[in-house]
Parts: C-alpha cells; structure tokens; sequence
C-alpha cells in the first residue's frame, strides 16, 4: 500500500534554492507544511562546491545600472531583463539576511561583509566565505531551516515522478532510498530547486547527484525547457575529474599563461594585459570568452602537454602563501592533495570543463511555470537572469533571491486550490511506481548503465562542446536518440529494495538522456553564435534579427522535441557590442554617448 | 606516472540485509592510474564489475561529506585518498564504524542528524536586526573565533573515531560539539545559556575522555577536540557560578 503524506507545499531538491523556499514558505505561513525532499541529506547538495561567492552591489560607487548592464551583457543580450532588474535590486537585502541567520561571510577591518572581484563584473560586489561560499551558505541554510517546525524534511528520497492532474501540479511520488518504499507526496504546490545537469557531459566540475532530475520531470508533463543549448564550461578546472579552481583565483590576482609563459588572454580581445587584475578584463574577463581562448590555444599549438592531455597554467605563485592561505585555503587544498602542485610553488594545470546550464524549465519572473502550481529556482530554472551566459557568483545569488520568491509563491498559490480527490491522485501514483519498478524488474535487457553513460557524455562533449558545427552537433542528436532506444533495454544487477543504488542510476539515466536531447536539438537550431554556443560552420555571428529569442524544447516523446522560439524581454538594454578589456571600456562610453543623445 | 597495468585489489565489506544474515567480505581487482581515488576504485566496481555494490558519493572534492568510510580501518573521505598509497598490498573498506550498516558501505546516520538537529545549530542573536540596517558588524579577528569550527563537512569521520561514541551512543560527539561552539563562539549570537544546558548534560563533553583522535582524523582541520575542551572550560565555568549565584 502507497503511503501517502499530505503537505501544503511540497519541494524537491534541499540545495541552497530549495532550503531558501522553504524558509519563505515558513516564514510565509507558518500553518503550511512544507515537504522538503532530497535524495541526499540536504548538505550534500552540489551548493556545497560553489567557492567563489555571490554578487550584490555592495559599494557606494557601484549601482543596480551596473550589475543590471554586466549581467545582461555577460548573458550577450538574451537575459529577461525586467526579471534581471528584480534580481539586483533584491540581491543585497539577501546578503544580508543571510548574514543575519549566521553566514560566516569574510570581512573587512571595520566588520562589515567583504566583497572580492570577479569575471565580468565591473565593481567588486561578490560577497564571500574565503573560497568555500556555497558550503557556508548551504550549511548555514540547513542548520537555519531546523528552526521552522513547519519544514518536514524527506531526507534520501528519490523523486520518481510528479503528479499532475486536473491541470496543476498536486504533489510527487518519491522512493525512500533506505527502504525502497514508495511514497506519495501530495501538495496544493510543488517547487522544483533540483540544480543543473551538468553530469550529461563527460568533463565536468559537477557532482554525482547533478543528473537535470527536476528539469526532466518537468519537460515530460509538457514544461517547455528554455535555452537548453547555453551550456557553460568553466575555464579553470582539474585535468580529467574537472574539479573546480574557483574564479577568485583570478579575482585575487591570478593569471593564466600558456606554454611560453605568456598571457595569452590579450590575443582575444581581452587586453590590455597588466600586473593587477582590472574588471571585466584579461583574467576577469567571462568564463565564455576564456573557455573559448583555451581551445583557439590549443589549436595553435600553444598549451601545455599534460599527462592527461593539453593544458594551460594557473599561476598563483605571485599572491604568495600567507594570501592564498587566507583567501583560497580550500583551492590551496585541492591542488596539493589531487595534483601534489602546491600553488605558492608551481602554477596549477588547468582545463575547461562543464559547469553550469544557463537554461532550465520556462519559468517568469515570480518563478511560475506555464504548468499551474508548478514553481521551479536555481539552476534547473530558467527565471531568464543568465541569458546566453551566466556571470560567476550570480547563481548564487540566484538561490536566494528566487528561492525567496518561489516560497512566497508557492504559499500565495497553495492557498488558493485544493487537491483533487485522493483516489485519483493515488492511481497516478501508482501507475507511476509502476514505471519505475518497470526499469528494475525488466527482463532480458543486455545495456549497461555505465556504458550507455558514457557513450552520452562523450558524445555531448563533442557536439555540444565550446565550439559546434552542424555535422558534430546532428551527430550528437543521432547519438542521443540511439541511446534513448537502447535505454529501453536496460540491464539491472541489483533487484532489492534496501539502498538500491543502480536502480535510482538507471532512472537518472533515463532522466540525463532527455535532458541532453533538449540541449542538443535547441543547439542545433540556433543558427548564430551567442554566448557560450559558438559555431564554426558559417554562423560565427550573432545574429539578432532572427536569434534575439529564446529557445523552447518541448517534448515529444519518444521522438525529438519540438524546439521553438519565444521573444526575449528588453526594457533599457538594446543589443550592442559585447566586448571586454579595452575595447569594451571604449564599447561602453560609445554606448552612453549614444544614450545622453538619445535623451 | 603510472605504470601501464596496474591492478589493486579492494576487499569490500558487504552487506546486503535482504540476503546476507551478516556481513561478508568481497575481493574485487581493479585496474588503476595513480591519480584515482579509493572513491574512483568503487566507481570503477559499480561501472563495470558489480553493479548491486552501493556507497554514497557526490562531490568528489572533500566538501560535500558523503563518502566518509573505513579505509584499511581508519575513517577517511574516500575522494581524497588514492590508491596509489595502497599499492602492492591492496586495501580493505568498510562502512564507518560505529554506525549502524544499512547496506555495504552505507551507514545509517540518522543519529547523527538528530543530534545534529538537537542542539540549535543556529544563530540565536544577541540583538535584533532589520534587514534594512545592513549586516552586523563582526571584525576578521572575531570571525577567526568561530571560523575553524564552522569548516565542519559533517562527514562524521571523527563518530567512526570516537572510542567514546563507540562505547555510548548517548555521546553528542565531537562533530556535534563542535557547531554547537561554532555558535557560542560567534560574536552574534546570544544563545550560549540554552545550548550549554546540553553541553552540561552527562552527554555533553564530559563524556569525552579526550583521546583526540577525533581531530587527528578530521579532513578539514576543523578539530572537534579543542572544541570540545574549550566547551569543557566554559562548563566548568558554569558550575562554579552556580555557586557563587547561590551565595
């Protein structure tokens, strides 16, 4: 017999988005109860290795116009910028509140919050725990929710599905790892905060749990996913594991040199080079434009051959020990114990490699999906702030400021519906266990999970790499669509129920494959280069007269999504030149000479 | 580098209740490099030797505290130990001692949550605030005060350390202890009487017969056994002020 509990509001995922909404909603009303679940203990959750901090105009010389016109232009134009314009004026007041409930945020000599620079950003506004913000803030979050009696926590439970019924989202069906037992979940409101996808590419600097669950189990019931082709690779990671090395690197002064011991970020555009780092130029330029320097590098010849293949050098040696003790201890950590480099000595090899997805399921600015009582935030969410590319330590920010608003409301919503009648929300919960149970009990399947994976996240990694061109793209769409097929005969060793774990693999398979589908058809119908999607094949251009737009992928089943387009939301920003380094500080005064002629 | 070829042996001890009335010990070999981590050992297992083995992982960075085991007996993070260090002899790994196993390497933590959550692991202000007056103000120096003790991963490395723990699970423990002084130490909070009510407690530090291996095994330096001494300090502190109220 399906057990059934009955919540107000039920949310999935208890990473640094989903903890925030359920404060909201506690705080919101206390006589909701909210379920929170999450298929680990809530500080496993991939907020955890987030370093480098979160983004808020902070200083008296900074202003909301300049986070606004960093962000928007880092996203090359494709952000919802009356949603952008919400989220810097909002993103303060969160800082601080996060502050209050005991975020160990770094400090100056006179006690008030630090802020450090970072890619793209024209004024130092990132606030920061040394290099571990996202554990902080997610521990902090955590410890803070057990103060909410009204929180009812699902630790390690698994979702399996949502229920949708009379129209609207009404709860979830989840499996209790520890038991296998299935559970219904029903809820007046259900809000997705399951995090990114980034596991569908074989390089990347993401956790195991980052499988898109929430983005997929939103896409199958019809949820458009938006802007699914903006994948962003993080230009300093680990050879082959991908760890990250935060941006504060550079943010504190760190320089990437090539082979010859040269800045080679000054040949794209990026210069002038100088001894100390300047906003939104060289090393703090954004992660898109690096990335993409990295492999023209590697094209001329001009990385360094590593054991594990090419690379470039993080050079940290000149910041010395006592600072990078202080501000990067945890990266200081990483490199000593998984590559034996201490950064005080020898520069850091580094690769890019996948680490964050701009896009996620269709959502405005209040976080409402076109599915009524459906909310999703963070990064399985497109609330549309990070456009074509996101800037580091606005996702972070992100969490709050719309885990905030996701909780408001989601209680604002719960209020007003009821739940349609138990018997029939329990046969969709069953027909749902059904399926699930389906993949573990199939008989005489002959794939393997591991080998399917891989074949997946090789395959991403070579049509949806940081350059595309239609051949290896459409490659990858075939791929993915073979692999979908071959799904369907799955082979499952373990048919237990205690701790299952290849059980709950194989789901999140079937959930990465039609993730990575969505990313690969919207990537292949966007004829132009924007942000972190380049092409090679004669659309090396933006092209705003006919990609100024969003994609939507929308399901369709066993076959490939259908993939469309939708307006984007411009109110002060018009398209302009994207530019860094010295030719964007000459972009930028062009464009407000243009603006005083204008008024 | 590596030489081509190598291959270490894992024994793993397993143990799955719908089957195994007890734990049985699995060997199995496999192929490695010498950057691979013990966690990457038991990927490789799962991937492609045995797919019913179950463990936790998640980061693979020594943050996220999942993927604490025994690791030829003695508690580590498996993502930063390597099997280089194991190699020709091979190595043994169990689920983290002290816990009960709820299958294979997976130990059931729930103990540990409820302690955790026990405790109030949360800022309880000295003063009020509204958001709209900005952060409280707390200086570098007094933020080094708490800082340590808040680096904790909850990995839970130092319980399977812990002789006491192991004794009694009535112990708090040191990683508890050590985020209730995370919050005593910061300079915002005012909660100190109502969680040193639970430090006080035959539970509380007193429990602790400060071996110290809990700091010794603690993979981000946070050591929980200063934190509880100081905690012995202050509950010292308290009973000695009993008296002096009285008077």
């Amino acid at each position: 017999m399906l057990e059934v509990f009955k919540a107000d509001v039920v949310i999935v995922g208890a990473g640094g988005a989903g903890l925030r909404a359920a404060i909201a909603v506690a705080e919101a009303d206390p006589s909701l109860t909210v379920a929170l679940v999450s298929k680990v203990y809530p500080m496993r959750s991939h907020t955890v290795a987030a370093e480098g901090g979160a983004a808020a105009v902070t200083q008296t010389h900074d202003s909301l116009e300049h986070h606004f016109n960093d962000t928007v232009t880092g996203g090359d134009w494709l952000c919802e910028q009356d949603v952008v314009e919400y989220f810097v004026a909002h993103a303060h007041e969160e800082m601080v509140q996060m502050e209050h409930w005991g975020c160990p945020w770094s400090r100056r000599e006179d006690g008030h919050a630090n802020v450090r620079a970072f890619g793209g950003m024209k004024i130092e506004r990132t606030w920061f725990a040394a290099d571990k913000t996202g554990f902080h803030m997610l521990h902090t979050l955590f410890q803070t929710s057990i103060k909410y009696p009204s929180i009812k926590r699902f630790d390690e439970h698994f979702c399996v599905d949502l229920l949708v019924e009379d129209g609207r989202a009404q709860g979830v069906v989840t499996i209790e790892i520890a038991s296998g037992e299935f559970r219904l979940i029903r809820a007046r409101a259900v809000i997705i905060a399951t995090g990114g996808a980034g596991r569908v590419f074989r390089e990347n600097t993401n956790g195991g749990i980052v499988t898109g669950d929430g983005m997929a189990l939103a896409y199958r019931h019809g949820v458009p996913l938006r802007d699914m082709e903006f994948v962003q690779y993080h230009p300093t990671c680990m050879p082959r594991t991908g760890l990250l090395f935060t941006e504060a690197c550079r943010g504190e002064g760190g320089f990437l040199v090539n082979k010859d011991g040269y800045r080679y970020l000054q040949d794209y555009g990026l210069g002038p080079a100088e001894p100390v780092p300047r906003n939104k130029a060289m090393e703090l330029g954004p992660r898109d434009r690096l990335s993409q320097a990295f492999w023209h590098e590697k094209k001329k010849g001009r990385t360094i051959d590593g054991p594990l293949g090419p690379v470039v050098h993080l050079d940290l040696r000149h910041l010395g020990e006592r600072k990078l003790r202080e501000r990067l201890p945890q990266i200081y950590e990483l490199a000593v114990e998984f590559l034996g480099v201490d950064p005080s000595l020898a520069p850091i090899p580094v690769v890019p490699a996948v680490h964050y997805t701009m896009g996620g399921i269709l959502a405005d600015g209040r976080t409402a999906s076109p599915l009524p009582g459906l909310y999703s935030v963070g990064e399985c969410s497109s609330v549309g702030i990070h456009g074509a590319n996101r800037l580091g330590s606005n996702s972070l920010t992100e969490l709050l400021v719309f885990g905030k608003v996701a909780g408001v409301e989601a209680a604002a919503y719960a209020h007003t519906v009821t739940n349609s009648s138990s018997d029939v929300l329990e046969r969709q919960a069953d027909a749902a266990c059904q399926r699930a149970l389906g993949i573990v009990n199939r008989q005489g399947g002959s794939e393997r999970i591991a080998v399917l994976r891989d074949e997946m996240a090789r395959s991403m990694e070579s049509g949806c790499g940081i350059y595309r061109t239609e051949a290896d793209m459409q490659a990858t769409c075939d791929k993915i669509g073979e692999l979908k097929a071959r799904y369907l005969n799955l082979r499952v060793d373990d048919h237990s129920k205690v701790w299952n774990t290849e059980w709950l693999l194989a789901i999140e398979l079937g959930y990465q494959l039609d993730v990575a589908q969505a990313m690969v058809h919207s990537a292949i119908h966007r004829k132009e280069s924007r942000g972190s999607h380049q092409r090679l094949d004669g659309f090396e251009q933006r092209d705003d007269v006919n990609f100024l737009k969003h994609s939507l992928a929308t399901y369709a089943g066993d076959t490939a999504p259908r993939v469309s387009l939708s307006a984007v939301k411009i109110t002060k920003s018009q398209p302009g030149t994207r530019a860094y380094g010295a030719a964007g500080e000459k972009a930028e005064s062009q464009r407000k000479l243009e603006g005083s002629a204008h008024v | 580098m590596s030489e081509a070829g190598k291959v270490i042996e894992i024994e793993v001890l397993r143990y799955r209740p719908e089957q195994d009335a007890a734990p049985v010990t699995q060997m199995f070999r496999v192929p490695f490099t010498d950057d691979m981590s013990v966690l990457q050992g038991l990927q490789y297992i799962k991937d492609h030797l045995d797919g019913t083995l179950s463990f936790r992982w998640s980061c693979r960075m020594a943050i996220c505290g999942s993927c604490g085991m025994m690791i030829d007996g003695k508690p580590k993070l498996s993502c930063k130990t390597f099997l280089r260090e194991f190699y020709p002899a091979g190595l043994r790994v169990e689920a983290l001692a002290h816990f009960p196993i709820e299958r294979d390497l997976v130990a059931g933590v729930d103990d540990f949550i409820v302690k955790l959550e026990s405790i109030k692991p949360y800022l309880i202000p000295k003063e009020s605030r509204r958001l709209e007056q900005g952060e409280y103000l707390q200086t570098p120096h007094e933020l080094e005060q708490y800082e340590q003790f808040s680096s904790c991963i909850n990995c839970m490395l130092c319980y399977a350390a812990c002789p006491q723990y192991g004794l009694d699970s009535k112990f708090t423990g040191p990683g508890v202890l050590a985020l209730l002084h995370r919050y005593n130490a910061d300079s915002r909070d005012g909660g100190r009487d109502e969680r040193m009510q639970l430090v006080n407690a035959e539970e509380g530090v007193w429990s602790c017969t400060a071996v110290g291996y809990c700091s010794e095994v603690c993979p981000k330096a946070v050591d929980p056994a200063n934190a509880v001494n100081l905690n012995k300090v202050e509950s010292a502190k308290d009973y000695f002020l009993r008296f002096v109220r009285k008077q």
